[in-house]
């Protein structure tokens, strides 16, 4: 050894005193868990107990390997999730249940005059005082312990005088991405459902849903796993920053590197992601756009029109709607592209089923022809042609389809763009005979061209040359992108070549970074456009990666049922919660007419508010909206019945003439209207207060009616909106009551009457899915609830019974409740409406789910609600998800022999009370964990598809995954028909490789991959085609008018000390950052208002104030201030010199705008569905300004 | 030859994503106590940074490590006059505002807070001392993500020019995770007037013994890396202890368990003892040779005969032979030793990281000319600056294991691909077409058993026979946590 005074080695006597660390390693247990919190890691870990306390947690590293030419999944878990034992037993830890003292007082007190605890509560809120005395002061402290026997009580007791009084659908749920712990999720709506409550959507909510996603594709989301990312060789991270979150998928990105795929970062600041890029491009932050549109147009002129690419040009024919026939509409004298071409429009094909929802395409010699696969197949009784066949759907031949009409005649047709105007192009196009006389015809592709700028060879306003700034050339892009024309096509013909030459591996992975702008949709489709020029959708290692919030529940058709408690009552109440908190938190109020932002063309007839279009949206079926009506759904029923009706028909006759004739109106034309709010509020697995609610002053105003709101926006929608009646004031405080089960005091919970202690992920069984990877993972009990806590599926136990034991007095025998639910996506509604007709306007008659909502009647039995929640119900054995169905009565047969029981009426159900048996009854009714169901998922499709899929998991049928073995390891799902992604030999998930390799079509209009959007709306905007729009000018945002500090674009990415809010205060995570709130700032942008790193600063705008700390750091661009979210207003936040009051979280500067071309329903892939369709709650487009804060 | 063997980590810097999850599962599992508050055996620090403790690298400031003097070597910071001056007072040790001052919240407020008219919140407050903070300005990982880089990166002793933090077109981050290296050369081991510390004959892990330790403290400010610290609560050093509980058991570290960007590599390297002191006397630049130089071949009979007479047994020469370590420092030349110059011989291996490619930015931003991959000439990380971190200056050598990467990269595209490989590209960067193959498995699919690959202890020298009925009762030691 290299110094005499060291001895290298001792005695084994000498080193007895080593135990001291032995012994601190040594455990008692080892159980396998997972977090339950909105993150799609879906991490195995391994929780180890000593002394019945959790000590630590460490990864789970047994996850199967793929195969030997993929890296594997050990370890999954992040230092966010590697901290979550610090919650349990930190003085943060939710102990005993709690509640707003004032309401303890009132209840004791009311509890002491009435017998009945529905009447005490009557008492309570029914006094405008006494109600005042509580809600007047949510989240101002004064919380007190109280008795689970007491609140459970007081709860039960608002739901029922609520539902007697307005009806069930002013009770309303929230709990956000059912995948991570889906039994939980599953307790609250289950419950909410058997009421009749409201079940509030969360994807759409969080601006996590892309829309171009059903607008390409006709499907929610569907991405690749991230071990898939490892096939590609040709990588954009746009908006999205991997490392940071993704963390534990982020070592596929890394290692594929080392396979030689090249990374391309798109960051407007070095993100952690930009790490590994090979080229950073610090793009304007919501302008990625403008790139992608750029980059198209470089592979449309040098791969599509200089050369042709064979390989291209044939996934284009077989797998986009570029092929197919567009009529060119003529106004003002001008031809603009209109809507597709329609088999109804031909004489030879005006005959086959849905001709209206059929689609052309033109042969080889131009003549029109008929091909497989629109979606009028995939309704029609002849079943078999719903299908990617190129055939004649009247003579079965086979089309030699055609893309252009190049050489022949051409049209100059009139193109607009935000950001340059009007300009006419010339276009190739086709004159054809139709029933109603000569239309002239292009094909997408060849309006795809035009739009993009490529000219080969046409006359009008074309580019020519990449120098020339026009739209969409690589110049063009610069001034929007701020990234040099030069670089930018470099990227492009890499980009290109690489699609050529491996066969379509090219990838985008993106993230909120593009998701949460207002013409997000717009910057999506541009991008998948690049994807769909290179064949790069659909395979390994291809595709549109979008991680943003993406949720996948995979045992899908069972856990619906279970969740939305489907095997007892159909339809369930579902709320698309963007709408209904832009009306129910009154942010509409404040917003102005779209038309100032988001301008259609004129002279269309459409209302102009946001709010007006979601009423209109409502009235026609393509939204929903709770509640319903300006009268309880009970009530109305027996009104029916008093006026005669005794069937459901002729309730709902009774119904119709109603509202025809304004006599009942749809609530959301009166939101502030007494009645007409939500009046109790469950929020579970959510922070629905802080993190969640976009324009978090608002609500605490309206919606919670605290008395520290701070926002001072105007009221400016007064004049503007026309459908919804205005009130002078709007109302504040809605709620009657908000209960939070949390294990956790965060933001949400303290603004809340009751607080209900959860058992944390380490105390609960449950079952855990992500689409980042392929497993099944479980949450299981490493120690009991501590202290007084209870798992979520116990505790709305606790409610139901409570409900039931009152309902014996309130609602003694089953009542019938009417349903108002929209037209749906993956049903026959999805074709209900060819044109935007409106019943209110005297267009047509109102006929519910035709022309307006379905009005289903259900029966809710108040008494057995318990027994209900508890008992697997009747149509447990009819499943079905994204329109493919199967029959499992066999199964229910079976388990009912093997599972625990319970009896009643007469009758006996499989026992839920313990979540064990609900995740066996998941996996047993899931094709996913079900090889036999799996088959008979796909022998359904087949028969709609006409073509054989069920061999794919032939092999398969013996497959069975059990609760059992998934708490031993994790288990890999298999392939089935409710899944677009095949995983069979080790395959990584991909979307749509069913589709391209067996031919099923998208749930689209065409059945293709849509690059053409031809809904009337969509033309009405310019957004037919795929463009360029810019970020909403600050001046139209009515957010920062007057002020001259410093203003920045607002950016609310997501942390890396935190999953959302959970972990943020975290005591560990606060001490490896920065401890508390803080908002990134450029130096130059800092030193402007004299900012140093650390000190305080003010953050405010129209919708609220922040205060917090400053990070100064060169690695944010100037022009933008980050808020990585979401933190927690409870630490050490000081109170604002602006407003007085204690300064609020991210989203007390963020409200939400409604984007109206995403209202439409009725139409194809533009219908409705739970988390699928619907304005999302953009916050991106936002201003604040910057201040130190003054002392 | 005195043939010893060591258990010795490699990290990735090319895959590390800087998350500290391996920060987090050694903070749950040994240092969440009091008096342990502010350690962090395992911390990972922002490149460019001043990393914890502040300013840590900046001998100048801290004299850790060892200096040659006059053809020997000799600790830094003890100079010539005997410790005895230096045995009360400890005058470069870093002080509480080189870590941070420990601190907690107020949770209990949120439940606990009166009505009131506005709404309550938890405030800081001291772990040390239980008064509240009203700002907190310090922690363990306070620059990170270039948090405050004016203030904290600018002043990284390895920048060549601070501007360069500053400018879009050249700024670059990196990460760097730092455990003890349980170094050959070990500056903490030489300076314990109490010789509380030793390194472990089978392992070489360093320890301080929680028996002997007297809390001199002379540890604290002699290693170079200040990865011991001092339990103001017990009142003795506590060091990273290379999770010996679990690698005798065949387990590796919680930390390298933990690492979810897949960085790090565990396995055995033989050296040889008798060349250290010798090794260190090279200049700066040639220290990295010198440290490959004392590795030695598992396979070389000479080597093992030696070793065994150490007691190095016939598993540990298994895992020497599959060491992936052994492949990544002594065949690939790829992993270096952090700040050779300290002359402590750390026994951690750093592989350097790629960064994007060199850009301008003017009126737009325009990449800097380059092929599909930036070769590490045009990367936006210096070769200076990695070279003072990882090389004693040594830019060719970094330069080298940069284009071992680079190579590896476009070799294997051109596989995944299907299209000819260019074999001069292997060529130039020193790697065979075989050699890549290994590699590839290496940095991207290799499994945990690959990655770790950790010989149990054998026991039968301690009376494993009574200790298989006794151990875990305390005979040996009262168990304690905190005390």
């Amino acid at each position: 050894m290299s110094s005499g005074r060291i001895k290298d080695d001792r005695t084994p006597e000498d080193r007895g005193w080593e135990e001291f660390y032995r012994n601190r390693w040594q455990y008692d247990k080892v159980v396998r868990s997972t977090h339950g919190v909105n993150c799609t890691g879906g991490c195995s870990w391994m929780v180890h107990v000593k002394d019945g306390i959790v000590g630590w947690e460490l990864q789970a590293n047994d996850y199967p390997q793929f195969n030997s030419s993929i890296p594997n999944h050990e370890p999954r878990g992040c230092t966010r999730g590697i901290s979550y034992s610090w919650y349990l037993y930190s003085p943060l830890r939710v102990k005993h249940p709690y509640m707003r003292g004032a309401l303890i007082d009132l209840w004791r007190e009311a509890r002491q005059r009435y017998a009945d605890p529905v009447d005490a509560w009557r008492s309570i809120v029914e006094t405008p005082e006494s109600r005042k005395a509580y809600t007047g002061k949510r989240g101002m402290g004064g919380f007190r312990r109280a008795a689970w026997d007491d609140v459970v009580e007081l709860i039960a007791a608002s739901t029922i005088y609520t539902a007697k009084k307005f009806g069930p659908d002013r009770v309303i749920g929230f709990t956000p991405i059912p995948a991570m712990s889906m039994i939980s999720y599953a307790a609250g709506t289950r419950f909410l459902q058997l009421f009749g409550g409201v079940s509030m959507s969360f994807y759409d909510w969080y601006c996590d849903l892309p829309p171009a996603s059903p607008q390409v594709w006709g499907e929610q989301t569907d991405v690749n796993e991230s071990a898939d990312w490892f096939n590609a060789s040709y990588i954009v991270l746009c908006g999205s920053n991997v490392p940071m979150t993704r963390t534990p998928d982020s070592h596929f990105l890394t290692e594929a590197r080392y396979r030689g795929a090249k990374v391309v970062v798109m960051s407007p600041d070095y993100s952690i992601a930009t790490k590994f890029a090979d080229n950073w491009l610090p793009i304007e932050q919501g302008h990625d756009g403008a790139f992608w549109m750029a980059v198209n147009h470089v592979i449309l002129k040098e791969w599509y029109a200089d050369r042709q690419v064979p390989f291209f040009e044939e996934y284009a024919r077989k797998f986009t709607d570029l092929p197919f026939l567009v009529k060119l509409g003529e106004k003002d004298g001008v031809l603009r592209p209109g809507e597709f071409l329609r088999a109804g429009e031909l004489e030879r094909s005006a005959g086959i089923e849905h001709a209206d929802w059929t689609l052309c395409v033109a042969d080889g010699t131009g003549e029109v022809k008929i091909p497989h696969g629109s979606i009028g197949s995939r309704w029609a009784k002849a079943e078999g042609k719903w299908n990617l066949d190129m055939k004649d759907m009247v003579d079965g031949t086979e089309i030699d389809c055609r893309l252009t009409f190049l050489g022949g005649e051409t049209c100059s047709v009139r193109f607009r763009f935000e950001t340059d105007g009007d300009v006419a192009r010339e276009v190739p196009v086709r004159r054809i005979a139709t029933r109603n006389g000569e239309a002239t015809v292009t094909t997408v592709f060849d309006l795809l061209m035009a739009q993009f700028g490529v000219a080969r060879g046409l006359g009008g306003d074309y580019p020519q040359s990449y120098e020339q700034d026009k739209p969409f050339t690589p110049k063009w892009q610069e001034k929007y992108t701020g990234i040099a024309a030069g670089s930018m096509l470099k990227i492009a013909r890499e980009w290109a070549g690489n699609g050529e030459k491996s066969g379509g591996r090219n990838m985008i992975i993106v993230g909120a970074g593009i998701n949460h702008w207002f013409h997000n949709d717009l910057i999506y489709r541009a991008a998948i456009t690049s994807l769909l020029l290179t064949g790069s959708v659909g395979r390994n290692g291809a595709g549109l990666a979008h991680y943003v919030g993406q949720e996948k529940v995979v045992p899908l058709a069972p856990w619906t049922s279970i969740a939305m408690a489907q095997d007892w009552v159909k339809p369930s109440r579902l709320q698309n919660t963007p709408s209904f908190w832009y009306i129910h938190s009154d942010q509409w109020r404040y917003d102005r007419s779209f038309v100032d932002y988001f301008k259609p063309e004129t002279g269309e007839k459409m209302p102009l508010h946001a709010a007006d279009m979601n009423a209109k949206a409502v009235r026609l079926g393509w939204l929903p909206f709770t509640p319903h009506f300006n009268d309880s759904t009970l009530r109305l029923v027996d009104a029916a019945k008093a006026a005669g009706a005794r069937t459901d028909d002729e309730i709902r006759g009774w119904l119709v003439a109603r509202l025809k004739s304004g006599e009942t109106r749809f609530a959301i034309e009166d939101p502030d209207g007494e009645g007409n709010t939500p009046k109790v509020w469950f929020i579970w697995r959510a922070n629905a207060i802080s993190s969640s609610a976009k324009g978090h002053e608002f609500f605490l105003k309206h919606v919670i009616g605290a008395p520290n709101s701070s926002f001072t926006a105007k009221e400016v929608a007064k004049g503007a909106v026309k459908d919804l009646e205005w009130h002078e004031k709007a109302p504040e405080g809605k709620m009657d009551l908000v209960v939070d089960l949390n294990f956790r005091m965060d933001t949400s919970t303290l603004y809340s009457d009751i607080v209900l202690p959860a058992a944390t992920w380490y105390e609960k069984s449950d079952l855990n899915t992500t689409d980042m990877h392929s497993f099944v993972n479980c949450l299981d009990a490493a120690v009991p609830p501590a202290w007084e806590s209870k798992p979520d599926w116990k505790i709305f136990g606790l409610i139901a019974r409570k409900v039931s034991e009152l309902s014996a007095r309130h609602f003694p025998a089953p009542v019938k409740d009417i349903v108002a639910a929209p037209l749906l996506h993956d049903t026959p509604g999805e074709i209900a409406q060819r044109s935007v007709k409106d019943w209110k306007l005297g267009e047509c008659e109102p006929v519910p789910g035709k022309t307006m909502p379905n009005l289903a009647i259900v029966e809710r039995d108040y008494v057995n609600l318990y027994n209900r929640f508890l008992s697997v119900g009747p149509a447990m054995g009819q499943l079905g998800a994204h329109g493919v169905t199967w029959e499992a009565g066999d199964v229910h047969e079976k388990l009912l022999e093997r599972m625990p029981t319970r009896a009643w009426n007469g009758k006996t159900y499989i026992d839920l009370e313990d979540e064990k048996v609900v995740a066996d009854v998941i996996l047993a009714f899931a094709p996913e964990t079900n090889g036999e169901l799996a088959y008979r998922s796909y022998q359904d499709l087949e028969k709609r598809v006409g073509k054989p899929l069920s061999q794919i998991v032939a092999g398969d049928r013996n497959y069975r995954i059990t609760w059992e073995e998934i708490t031993q390891k994790p288990r890999r799902f298999i392939s089935t028909a409710v899944w677009s992604g095949l995983v069979n030999d080790g395959r990584p998930y991909a979307p749509y490789t069913l589709n391209v390799e067996h031919g099923v079509p998208w749930r689209t209009l065409s059945g293709r991959q849509s690059l053409y959007l031809d809904h009337p709306y969509y033309g009405a905007f310019h957004e037919g085609l795929p463009t360029f729009k810019g970020k909403i000018p600050p001046a139209i945002l009515d957010e920062t008018e007057g002020e001259t500090g410093l203003v920045l674009n607002f950016l609310t990415p997501h942390g890396k000390w935190s999953i959302h809010s959970t972990y943020s205060d975290n005591l560990r995570m606060l001490t490896l950052s920065r401890a508390g709130q803080v908002v990134w700032l450029n130096p130059e942008d800092a030193a402007g208002e004299g900012i140093g790193d650390n000190e305080e600063i003010e953050v405010f705008n129209a919708n609220g104030v922040v205060v917090c700390r400053a990070i100064v750091s060169s690695r944010i661009p100037k022009g933008a201030a980050f808020m990585y979210h979401a933190p927690e207003r409870t630490l050490n936040i000081k109170k604002s010199k602006k407003s007085g009051r204690r300064g609020g979280v991210h989203n007390s500067l963020s409200r939400i705008r409604l984007k109206p071309t995403l209202m439409l329903g009725g139409y194809a892939q533009f219908s409705y569905y739970f988390n699928y369709w619907g304005p999302t709650g953009v916050n991106r487009d936002c201003s604040v300004v910057v201040r130190k804060l003054r002392g | 030859m005195d043939a010893r063997a060591q258990l010795v980590m490699v990290f990735n810097l090319d895959k590390c994503i800087g998350c500290h999850a391996c920060s987090i599962s050694c903070k749950n599992i040994w240092t969440d106590r009091r008096g342990a508050e502010y350690m962090w055996w395992n911390n990972v620090e922002t490149k460019p940074g001043i990393g914890y403790p502040k300013m840590w690298e900046d001998q100048g400031t801290f004299k850790g490590g060892w200096v040659v003097d006059g053809g020997r070597l000799r600790l830094r910071a003890l100079g010539k006059v005997p410790t005895l001056l230096n045995m009360f007072f400890q005058p470069n040790m870093p002080k509480m505002e080189d870590y941070y001052e420990p601190f907690d919240f107020d949770y209990g407020n949120l439940y606990g807070a009166g009505e009131g008219n506005d709404q309550p919140v938890a405030s800081a407050f001291s772990q040390i001392t239980g008064r509240k903070i009203e700002t907190i300005r310090g922690g363990p990982n306070w620059d990170d993500d270039l948090s405050g880089s004016q203030l904290y990166a600018a002043k990284d002793v390895n920048l060549e020019e601070r501007g360069i933090v500053e400018e879009y077109g050249r700024m670059f981050m990196q990460y760097l995770p730092r455990t003890c290296n349980h170094c050959l050369h070990p500056a903490c081991v030489a300076s314990c007037p109490s010789r509380a510390m030793y390194k472990r004959g089978e392992d070489g892990i360093v320890l301080v013994d929680q028996d002997v330790c007297r809390g001199w403290r002379f540890c604290t400010s002699t290693c170079p890396y200040k990865k011991v610290y001092f339990n103001w609560d017990t009142g003795k050093a506590e060091k990273c202890i290379h999770c010996f509980p679990r690698t005798e058991t065949g387990q590796c570290m919680a930390c390298a368990h933990s690492c979810v960007g897949r960085i790090r590599y565990v396995g055995v390297l033989l050296y040889d003892a008798d060349k250290v002191e010798q090794a260190l006397l090279k200049a700066d630049v040639e220290l990295v040779e010198a440290h490959r130089a004392l590795i030695l071949d598992p396979l070389d009979p000479a080597v093992r005969e030696a070793a065994g007479k150490n007691g190095v047994s016939d598993q540990w020469l298994e895992a020497a032979v599959k060491s992936p370590v052994h492949a990544l420092v002594k065949e690939f030349g790829l992993a270096l030793p952090l700040h050779p110059e300290f002359r402590t011989l750390p026994m951690a291996y750093y592989i350097p990281s790629l960064s994007p490619v060199l850009s301008t930015l003017g009126d737009t931003h325009e990449l800097m000319e380059h092929g599909l991959f930036p070769e590490a000439e045009s990367l936006r990380a210096p070769l200076s600056y990695l070279a003072s971190l990882l090389s004693g200056g040594n830019r060719e050598i970094v330069a080298a294991a940069l284009a071992k990467l680079v190579a590896l990269r476009a070799f294997m595209r051109a596989r995944n691909l299907d299209q000819p490989v260019d074999a001069g590209v292997l060529e130039r960067a020193g790697l065979t077409e075989a050699a890549a193959v290994r590699l590839y498995r290496l940095l991207a699919i290799g499994g945990y058993g690959e990655r770790y690959v950790i010989p149990a202890q054998q026991r039968e020298e301690q009376d494993p026979h009574v200790r298989k009925g006794a151990g875990g009762f305390g005979i040996l030691k009262k168990a304690g946590r905190g005390k």
